[in-house]
């Protein structure tokens, strides 16, 4: 439970690494924002068997670790938290395309191929958001969103149910820490009681959202989220934003982990 | 000042289920007061502060803030006056930073920023927490949590201060931080509370609800150290004026007990 519980705290870790201020976290968070999803985009972009043109990818996430200070550990946590996702999406691949594909002496299926292209692809996609959220924080990514126009019912969902899922974790902890107390040697929850023990999580957290809507209603809120001044976008932000754009496409469209292979070993010249 | 007065008229409220929680309360608090709201469970103490607030709208009666009528038209210009401390700071502080929920308030009612930081500021600076401003609230320990709450409210610079159990849930170090901050405030304040001793050193007056009545509402030592009183309505003595460890003799009828002297010692200790 203790392990549950530690890790819960380290839930908050990106946003203590938000509010670091170093280059990158001083880019204007819409940039970020931007950049991230042509990142995004054009790795989707690739053909689904394509392993070698994704590699200089990799340089975005290392630019952005090593600029903004951001410890590689928790970051790697976190992403592996998401592989057997994405190793079930991909692991079907090998066993249903099984096209040979040769590699001077290697022999491989294609479907292995096409497994480590969606499992880089994927992976990379992930890391990516998640240093955007340790370098821009919940809060900046929602007024970057609000600026592109999201819905501000979006953007404050996204804001609410980041603050409040840790509360709700912990409340159901709580619960199933008391029904284990008086469950002993009994593993989870029964399921004739999962019903009301379900229902009055439901109505708890009901009843958590009346008061904060409450609380902040009488405050002033009525609907739009006010975030303070948001800064200008300099014009080293757009620097960074098309820097980082143009490399991408050029990387889209040369393979350059082919490229300086052969710059070196002089194949292809 | 009269604007600074709050006055509750002949307030009834029932909830759906039938259940008659506030029945014919009427008060009024004059600027500067600091009134204790006492009532066993379900007395109807949080009830009757959502009446004042406008969360709940009374089923009869009416609640008048300085010469104006609580209604939706009028809630909120009145909601800016005042400022409302709930029992759950957790309940209150949902930003990511200490600044930005104290910040809250004043963004909303569209002040612009250089206003925002300068309320943001003072207000920190009223509780003693400005080293907080950047810290998550969710990290801090439940006093400092409280005491942003309380925070996150005077940004506002509301004329009035309403708080639910401000001293609950807090070791007695962080309640004494609460209490001492509570003195020092000049707000006309409401303070609902089953602490009987807080109630005692911070607040002048005192209303005692039971089953959703007004009970009592005078001074706060005739109130409190009136023991059939407080125990008809479920209630005891605050702990400080119960009966002496060392020989039994019930405080209260020490003589030399003077008003907010809380500091006697029993005659058999002379």
């Amino acid at each position: 439970m203790s392990n549950i519980i530690n890790s819960l705290y380290n839930i908050r870790l990106l946003d203590d690494l938000a509010r670091k201020k170093t280059f990158i976290h001083s880019i204007h968070p819409l940039i970020k924002l931007l950049t991230t999803i042509v990142y995004v985009a054009v790795l989707a972009s690739f053909e689904r068997h394509e392993v070698s043109a994704l590699l200089p990818f990799v340089f975005y996430p290392v630019f952005i670790l090593s600029f903004a200070e951001i410890p590689v550990v928790p970051i790697l946590k976190r992403v592996l938290l998401v592989e057997p996702l994405i190793i079930g999406i991909g692991i079907l691949n090998p066993l249903f395309d099984n096209y040979i594909v040769v590699f001077g002496d290697i022999v491989v299926s294609r479907g292995w191929l096409t497994f480590l292209s969606i499992f880089i692809k994927c992976s990379l996609a992930v890391t990516v958001s998640i240093l955007l959220v340790a370098t821009t924080g919940m809060d900046r990514l929602a007024i970057a969103l609000r600026m592109l126009k999201i819905p501000r019912i979006f953007a404050l969902q996204l804001l609410l149910t980041y603050r409040y899922i840790w509360l709700l974790i912990e409340e159901s902890l709580r619960m199933v820490r008391a029904y284990s107390l008086r469950a002993p040697g009994q593993k989870g929850v029964k399921i004739n009681d999962l019903g009301s023990f379900l229902g009055q999580m439901l109505l708890r957290a009901f009843d958590r959202a009346q008061r904060i809507y409450q609380a902040m209603s009488l405050r002033g809120f009525t609907g739009e989220y006010n975030a303070g001044d948001v800064p200008k976008i300099k014009f080293r932000d757009f620097v960074y934003f098309a820097a980082w754009s143009l490399f991408f496409i050029i990387a889209r469209i040369y393979n350059i982990a082919v490229l300086i292979g052969a710059l070196f070993t002089g194949v292809g010249r | 000042m009269s604007h600074h007065k709050l006055e509750a008229r002949s307030l009834y409220f029932s909830y759906p289920d039938g259940h008659e929680a506030v029945k014919n309360v009427s008060f009024t608090i004059y600027h500067g007061e600091s009134v204790g709201l006492i009532g066993a469970n379900g007395a109807g103490k949080s009830t009757l502060l959502m009446l004042l607030m406008g969360i709940l709208f009374p089923s009869r009666g009416e609640v008048l803030v300085g010469d104006v009528r609580l209604t939706k038209k009028t809630l909120p210009a009145i909601r800016q006056r005042l400022g409302f401390v709930f029992q759950n700071p957790d309940d209150q502080l949902f930003m990511t930073t200490v600044y930005d929920d104290v910040a809250f308030g004043p963004r909303n009612y569209g002040l612009d920023e250089d206003e925002v930081k300068i309320r943001a500021e003072k207000a920190l600076e009223m509780v003693g927490i400005p080293h907080l401003r950047d810290r998550a609230p969710f990290k801090l320990s439940g006093g400092e949590k409280r005491v942003a709450a309380i925070a996150s409210v005077l940004s506002m610079q509301p004329d009035i201060l309403i708080m639910d159990e401000p001293t609950s849930a807090l070791d007695p170090k962080s309640r004494r931080r609460v209490i001492n901050l509570l003195k020092n405030f000049e707000h006309t304040k409401i303070i609902a509370s089953h602490d009987l001793d807080m109630v005692l050193e911070t607040c002048r007056r005192v209303i005692v609800l039971n089953e959703g009545e007004i009970a009592a509402d005078g001074i706060t030592e005739e109130i409190l150290f009136n023991k059939e009183l407080l125990e008809s309505c479920g209630l005891e003595i605050p702990l400080s004026l119960q009966n002496c460890p060392v020989c039994g003799t019930f405080k209260s009828h020490i003589s030399h007990v003077k008003k907010w002297d809380l500091s006697f010692s029993c005659k058999c200790q002379d």
